[in-house]
């Protein structure tokens, strides 16, 4: 039966009903059982955001806190999934990729292909991205481009609580190291979750709007600013196919290209940085494949190539939001030679 | 606690196909026709012998650019790591690792690893695991005097001590990383000191031995096995090849040849255990003509066997993707 839940409580969820059905499963983080040795409440905190709260009573020995040693902890997931554990390791923010890089891109990504077929990474690394919380430069990046660039890693970026769950439940149970990318602006989001256990495959985007005159191609918490923009944008008269991706590696490639072909004209909004990005991605993937099916230059509309800043105007600057998405939308509608 | 004459024989022919196996990789690469980048281990044989006579199926292992001698302890086949040294689609890594990632997951050896203090954190993963499924299996992580000043073998050894993991750290310190001295790289008079940060036993074991080493290791083993934590073990010689082959060693003064005429831990193992009356040198002179034919039969099958092929390319990047 599904309920009206928010997406921490989706991806607690999903934590609790796996590592229920599976023993396998544990769970490993700074703050993740929240104030191991400390003197108040064991359980205190549950991750940084809480997403992880209450794991700790339910299942005694699997959520383990970690000292701020994200290289060893990082590492020590991937070497425990390599011995059949099935561990999902939280990455407080996506930022901390510096200190762990190694582990993740050089050792698990590449265990399987360097190993010559015979490794099974089955890690999940929980991670939160993104802007909004004026956070600043450390603390606000959407730096799952990077991730996706890497081949052995797949990559998933949940928009509602009720992808969060299903994706999460699938990434767990996936032999492959699975980079899930959570935005901090998503947490206290409400949307329906069937309160059963569910999957949903990695690689299949969701047409989360249709309509045929623009095809635009979104991600993450840029889902719900598209979807406000093509509200803008049936008022004036555009119809808008919205495509989430879900995940940007596997990368649903026929989807897109699908809706290409009937509106012959793309706009991708991406909160990440433009270089090397998957907007510039999915832009490159569009010239190459559905160019016949082009009646418009591809528009992009992402943050721009600059670190995020710590003042709420300009952090708000950054951030692409509604209206840039309805005048790029505009813009390749109206466009012609 | 003694060996049996057969862990002894055992352990004699380990380091004799470890020293067999990298002074003929040593001469075949000088022909130009092995690829790659290639560390060799001569030269501290003992270490990886007498390590991993203390372990067995339950246990793993994470090592280091210099991996050959790891994997041959650890159980990994010489034919199919020769194979994989030259390329081809029957190495160990079917060709796709090379000699700084052969890894044999079913014999717990997790890679040579080409990136320096790549092993101690998957190793802190694989003692987890031990733990959690209550396997009483133990992981060793091998590293050298470069990765003992690596943040991730700090981090690891940390969370080892924290998490009271069934692990042992492994500092094989050579005297070098790359042509730089370990007397200057590492801050403090030895490696093992720095254990006492980290709430774990540090003990500093002359290399060349293979029976101090084995000791050594024994103790750590038998403490982790108990639920006793992990233990920091420096092990130190000297490497009797450059840093890679190709190397011209300029920086080094004369420590091999006095190595290898006075210290060398197989012509110790031979003397000590032949004066004891452990093994008798005829046994000893049996294995070295087995392991004789073992390595130039690995070289003549990996010279003859098929290089990879153009679908290998793009196989095995994931489970499924």
């Amino acid at each position: 039966m599904a309920r009206t839940i928010t997406m921490r409580e989706a991806i607690n969820e999903a934590l609790s009903q796996e590592m229920g059905r599976d023993e396998r499963v544990i769970v490993m983080g700074e703050d993740n059982a929240g104030g191991a040795g400390s003197p108040g409440d064991a359980d205190a905190w549950g991750g940084v955001l809480g997403v992880t709260k209450g794991l700790y009573h339910r299942y005694p020995g699997r959520v383990l806190d970690t000292p701020i040693s994200e290289s060893a902890f990082i590492g020590a997931a991937i070497g425990a999934a390599t011995s059949g554990m099935r561990p999902v390791a939280e990455l407080m923010f996506i930022d901390f990729m510096g200190v762990c890089f190694d582990q993740i891109f050089n050792q698990a990504a590449k265990f399987r292909y360097m190993f010559g077929g015979k490794a099974v990474t089955p890690a999940t690394i929980r991670t939160m991205y993104g802007g909004g919380f004026r956070a600043a430069a450390q603390h606000s990046q959407s730096l799952y481009p990077i991730f996706t660039h890497i081949p052995g890693l797949k990559v998933v970026t949940p928009s509602t609580p009720y992808d969060a769950k299903g994706l999460l439940v699938t990434a767990i149970r996936d032999d492959d190291p699975v980079i899930f990318c959570e935005h901090k602006a998503l947490y206290d989001i409400t949307g329906d979750v069937p309160e059963d256990l569910y999957t949903i495959p990695l690689g299949e985007a969701e047409v989360v709007r249709e309509g045929g005159d623009v095809t635009i191609v979104t991600l993450g918490r840029m889902v719900h600013t598209v979807l406000e923009a093509a509200e803008q944008l049936a008022s004036a008269g555009v119809a808008a196919d919205v495509i989430d991706l879900r995940t940007t590696s596997p990368l649903d490639e026929d989807t897109i290209l699908e809706s290409v072909e009937g509106t012959g004209r793309v706009v991708v909004v991406d909160e990440a940085t433009p270089r090397c990005g998957i907007a510039a991605d999915i832009a490159s993937l569009v010239a190459s494949k559905a160019f016949g099916s082009l009646q418009a230059p591809v528009e992009l509309v992402t943050a721009p190539h600059t670190p995020v800043p710590f003042s709420d105007v300009l952090e708000d600057l950054y951030v692409p939001d509604a209206q840039r998405v309805v005048n790029a939308a505009k813009a390749v509608t109206s466009w012609s030679r | 606690m003694s060996a049996t004459p057969e862990r002894l024989l055992e352990s004699y022919r380990i380091m004799r196909t470890i020293r067999d196996f990298e002074e003929r990789v040593h001469k075949e690469f000088a022909t130009g026709e092995i690829p790659g980048f290639v560390h060799l281990y001569a030269g501290e044989e003992a270490s990886a012998a007498g390590v991993c006579a203390n372990l067995d199926d339950r246990d793993a292992i994470a090592s280091t650019h210099r991996g050959h001698g790891h994997c041959i302890a650890k159980g990994v086949d010489p034919v199919a790591m020769m194979a994989e040294i030259y390329g081809r689609a029957t190495g160990a890594c079917r060709g796709k690792g090379g000699s700084m990632h052969i890894a044999d997951l079913d014999k717990g050896m997790l890679g040579a690893n080409g990136i320096v203090g790549g092993g101690p954190p998957l190793v802190c993963g694989r003692a987890l695991g031990s733990k959690l499924q209550g396997t009483g299996g133990v992981a060793v992580a091998f590293f050298g005097d470069g990765a003992s000043n690596q943040g991730t073998t700090l981090e690891s050894m940390n969370l080892a001590t924290v998490w009271e993991l069934p692990a042992i750290f492994v500092a094989e310190n050579n005297g070098y990383a790359e042509a730089t001295s370990s007397t200057w790289s590492v801050a403090c008079d030895d490696i093992a000191d720095r254990a006492g940060g980290f709430g774990m036993p540090g003990v500093v074991v002359d290399g060349f031995d293979y029976f101090a080493v084995h000791e050594a290791a024994g103790e750590a083993v038998a403490r982790a096995r108990d639920g006793g934590g992990p233990t920091l073990i420096e092990v130190k010689f000297t490497r009797y090849f450059g840093h890679f082959e190709g190397d011209q060693q300029t920086y080094r003064g004369g420590e091999v040849n006095e190595a290898r005429e006075n210290l060398d831990c197989l012509k110790r193992f031979r003397e000590r255990v032949t004066s004891a009356g452990e093994l008798r040198g005829e046994q000893l002179d049996a294995v070295d003509r087995e392991v004789a034919d073992l390595v130039e039969r690995a070289v003549q099958e990996a010279k003859a066997a098929p290089t990879p092929t153009a679908d290998d390319l793009l196989t095995d990047v994931y489970v499924s993707y």
